[in-house]
């Protein structure tokens, strides 16, 4: 079982697979279940989070707040009129993740990567990707246990809990799931998928968790979409050769550092940040009737 | 470690909007019917930290119902759940307390269906991942971290044996394992944690068995 990213990268290449490979067969013999058994509830996972971009992304959805829904529509309508500055994949994906996150709000169904409030990075960034390297359904699987295998690193090592890490534990964690494997996708090493991970988990350094209300949608969906384009970003760097100078197990460990450091009112209480704004406050009387100011 | 399923990474599916308050909630609702047996009449919530201060915006309140009337976490009838039991004629009371719990997100339920009732303390600690804490005010020490066997029995001599070998049988480890009863010769409660994931069928196996009334597992 490896603990680390540097294990993970390790073994895979001793026994020259990839990190998705070394990911299903450590879940084979955890639960001692077939390969094909395996894949199919990987399979079902993605099918999932197929729908919730779908429904996201061609749908006017909107949470039982009114707080967000239907930006993702609007994206995706902007991108037929026009070309987008950042470039068509990048905004693509933003889209893609912020459709999951619009589903999530709404009380849809979606599949937690690594948590429901960070759902969106991972499955965005791959159906947008998907347009261009055209991955046949088992490449997609395969990115799923990439995504997973570098998820489990951190949350061993560090937190995938907004209450225990803030943001940077979930969406960070979420960015960085996604370039890895977003790197694998497009033939890169598994080293690259390491260096990727670290790249983008480093621009998440220090993100808080500051919901508005508490509820998981501002700024929640919109962090999703910046996890998306970092991951986009790091996975192209680390194709490229950059390489982090800082280790990714390294990374990791900072980012858990800074979680323990950072004040309780930054993870997950709507105590501070965006959710103590005079706006925050007053959505917050508005939707609940009552303020979370009291403690 | 504590992560050590792929799938705890990619997953659960479920229904919105957060993996805590929302599918955490139900899979404690659930496992609280689950060992209830049957739907209850009547449910008390009483919920503490976190939970108390968002469970409206989280659908909290809706998860813990739905998992009372055994919706699983990506049941589509999830968000109607309230609406549901009101027409089933099963009363659900909500309860904010300030008390400071161990962990933010503790939810404390009290099941009644005619005389028979039940209490059972649960937490939500990430990701979807639940603990029990207290059943009937017994004490569970129940980590989380491996999955974990609830077995409702009648105390017989020969029930526990059974079970061992049950799951010897089946290659499944047993890690830890508690036991605790009312009375002697009344119902029992073992609770088993497993190194390994204890299929469907072993579970049919098991309430098979003369003496086990109900079996529920926590966690796959």
């Amino acid at each position: 079982m490896f603990r680390n990213a540097a294990e993970l990268v390790e073994r895979a290449l001793a026994e020259n697979i990839s990190a998705a490979e070394v990911m299903i067969q450590q879940e084979m013999q955890l639960k001692n279940r077939s390969k094909a058994a395996v894949m199919q509830d990987m399979d079902e996972r993605l099918a999932v989070m197929e729908e919730a971009v779908r429904r996201g992304t061609s749908e006017e959805v909107t949470s039982v707040s009114g707080l967000t829904g239907g930006d993702a529509l609007k994206i995706q309508t902007y991108m037929k009129e026009h070309t987008p500055l950042s470039g068509a994949t990048l905004l693509d994906a933003v889209s893609k993740a912020m459709a999951t996150n619009e589903v999530n709000a709404a009380m849809g169904t979606i599949c937690a990567t690594p948590t429901a409030g960070s759902a969106g990075v991972v499955p965005g960034t791959l159906f947008a990707v998907k347009e261009q390297l055209q991955p046949s359904r088992e490449d997609m699987i395969h990115y799923l246990f990439t995504s997973g295998a570098f998820g489990m690193v951190v949350a061993n090592n560090a937190s995938i809990s907004g209450a225990a890490g803030g943001c940077q534990a979930e969406v960070g964690s979420a960015a960085g799931m996604a370039a890895a494997a977003t790197v694998e996708l497009a033939g890169g090493t598994p080293e690259q998928a390491a260096d990727a991970m670290a790249i983008a988990l480093k621009n998440m350094l220090g993100l808080v968790c500051d919901p508005v209300a508490g509820l998981v949608e501002v700024p929640c969906v919109k962090r999703n979409a910046a996890g998306a384009s970092i991951a986009m970003m790091a996975a192209d760097m680390a194709l490229a050769g950059v390489k982090s100078r800082i280790p990714c197990d390294e990374v990791i460990v900072a980012m858990y550092k800074i979680g323990e450091n950072m004040s309780d009112d930054l993870k997950e209480t709507a105590r501070g940040g965006l959710a103590a704004t005079p706006t925050g406050r007053a959505l917050e009387t508005e939707i609940f009737n009552i303020s979370l100011e009291r403690s | 470690m504590k992560y050590r399923s792929v799938f705890d990474i990619i997953g659960p599916v479920m229904i919105g909007p957060s993996s805590s308050h929302t599918a955490g909630a139900a899979r404690i609702g659930r496992l609280a019917r689950l060992l209830f047996g049957k739907e209850p009449k009547r449910a008390d919530v009483h919920f503490y930290g976190s939970f108390a201060q968002t469970y409206r915006g989280h659908g909290t309140d809706v998860a813990i119902v739905g998992g009372l009337l055994d919706y699983d976490t990506y049941d589509e009838r999830l968000p109607k759940s309230k609406e549901i039991a009101k027409e089933k004629g099963v009363r659900i009371y909500f309860h904010e307390e300030d008390l400071v719990t161990e962990h933010p997100n503790t939810v404390q339920l009290k099941l009644q269906e005619q005389e028979e009732t039940m209490e059972i303390t649960g937490v939500s600690i990430g990701g979807g991942k639940i603990e029990i804490t207290e059943l009937n005010g017994f004490q569970l020490k129940l980590s989380g971290h491996y999955p974990a066997l609830f077995v409702v029995h009648h105390d017989r001599q020969g029930t526990i044996a059974h079970v061992a070998n049950t799951l010897a049988a089946q290659g499944v480890n047993i890690g830890q394992m508690e036991m605790s009863r009312k009375e002697k010769g009344q119902e029992a409660l073992m609770v088993i944690e497993t190194d390994e994931v204890v299929e469907d069928e072993v579970l049919n196996e098991l309430e098979a068995f003369d003496h086990i009334l109900q079996v529920a597992r926590i966690y796959e």
